[in-house]
């Protein structure tokens, strides 16, 4: 199914399964992505899915219009991505604010519980305060077994209030990644 | 390539004659306000900001109407900001998504400062070589109404893909011909002819 990757296996990554039957369940049928390594269990099951539309983009931006689209189409939809790639889509937000349409984000993190690369602490740490400013509702889950009971009450939040929403997933959730090679 | 002489809002007008039940969605600034010159319909979505998200707001749009053209109008520095879009639009390969690019080769809101394309950028250059299968540079109005045929047909198993066109238009001071700014209105206003009026309630 998957080629060899990096280091990072997504070792927590069995949460995935619960968190795409919620998806599912939930009529999502469209799910766009940069991809992290954390995500890969949920891209991969996407991607599996004959009901499912798994779209790949050059910058997490996209997906927030891409979203839009759909919504107003009539699709429910799911936009997952890295931390750092919320500072990519900071003006974009504008259009699921102003025209009130809902969006769900699904944002791993960076930058926190064990980190190794100080390049990714600085969007990572500022990563809930963005989206807070640009009146993304942020729920943080630490705990993979409650993640899925956790998304449930986000699509629904999102859909049914019109708001974007963010739910972070903790570096302490995913298990931080781990770097191969000395010096 | 020399800058356009085309009208802007007579090929818009030439693309959309007779547009049935086409959804047009379009970039910020001016093709909004050409949009509204000419058309205040359900089936009309003009964005006032997202800049550089239009192609995408097509794309999503397109995915899920597939019984549906789309098409979306939008400005050449728009069109540059989003331009890894169309990388995604050509693999994603909606066969329903048209974009038409308006390119005067400047930032008509501000200025008129150059765009890229003012330098030689070439957009339907960028749309081919990320593979989208049908791309066109549009420099006559003989051209515009073979556009407009493209735009019109009916999608299916025939249509490969998305098609992008650029169509050199000429710098004019156009009246800023506004559509509905609610963007809420927008949206339910669309959604109601697409989905029904119980989609308000969703």
């Amino acid at each position: 199914m998957s080629e060899p990757v990096s280091t990072f296996q997504n070792p927590a990554g069995a949460w995935s399964a619960a968190v795409y039957d919620v998806l599912r369940d939930g009529g999502v049928k469209l799910i766009s992505f940069v991809p992290d390594g954390g995500h890969r269990g949920l891209i991969e099951r996407a991607q599996a899915d004959p009901e499912m539309r798994a779209v790949t983009l050059s910058t997490e931006e996209e997906g927030v219009a891409l979203s839009a689209g759909a919504w107003v189409g009539g699709v429910k939809s799911v936009l997952l991505m890295q931390s750092s790639g919320v500072g990519n889509c900071v003006n974009m937000l504008s259009l699921p604010r102003t025209c009130q349409i809902p969006l769900l984000m699904l944002v791993t993190m960076r930058g926190e519980w064990a980190e190794f690369n100080p390049w990714q602490v600085p969007m990572g740490q500022a990563t809930p305060r963005v989206l807070e400013a640009m009146g993304v509702l942020v729920q943080r889950s630490d705990d993979p077994d409650t993640l899925a009971s956790e998304v449930h009450a986000a699509l629904r939040l999102a859909y049914s209030t019109y708001s974007p929403v963010a739910v972070l997933l903790s570096q302490k959730l995913l298990g931080a990644k781990v770097f191969g090679g000395t010096k | 390539m020399r800058s356009g002489v085309l009208d802007r809002r007579t090929v818009m007008g030439r693309l959309l004659e007779g547009r049935g039940e086409m959804i047009v969605t379009t970039g910020l600034g001016a093709t909004a306000w050409d949009l509204a010159s000419l058309s205040d319909s359900p089936l009309d979505f003009p964005l006032w900001g997202a800049m550089g998200g239009a192609a995408m707001f097509g794309l999503g749009l397109a995915l899920a109407q597939p019984e549906r053209r789309v098409v979306v109008f939008t400005g050449d520095g728009e069109a540059l900001m989003g331009m890894g879009a169309l990388s995604t639009i050509a693999v994603t390969r909606p066969g329903n998504l048209s974009i038409v690019v308006l390119d005067n080769e400047r930032y008509g809101e501000t200025g008129s400062q150059r765009t890229h394309t003012a330098s030689g950028v070439d957009l339907e250059g960028v749309a081919r070589a990320c593979g989208f299968p049908h791309t066109v540079t549009v420099t006559t109005y003989e051209q515009v109404d073979e556009l407009r045929s493209d735009l019109h047909r009916v999608a299916g198993p025939l249509v490969a893909g998305p098609l992008l066109a650029v169509v050199k238009v000429a710098l004019t001071p156009d009246p800023m011909t506004l559509p509905p700014r609610d963007g809420t209105f927008l949206k339910n206003r669309m959604r109601a002819a697409l989905l029904g009026p119980g989609a308000i309630f969703e």
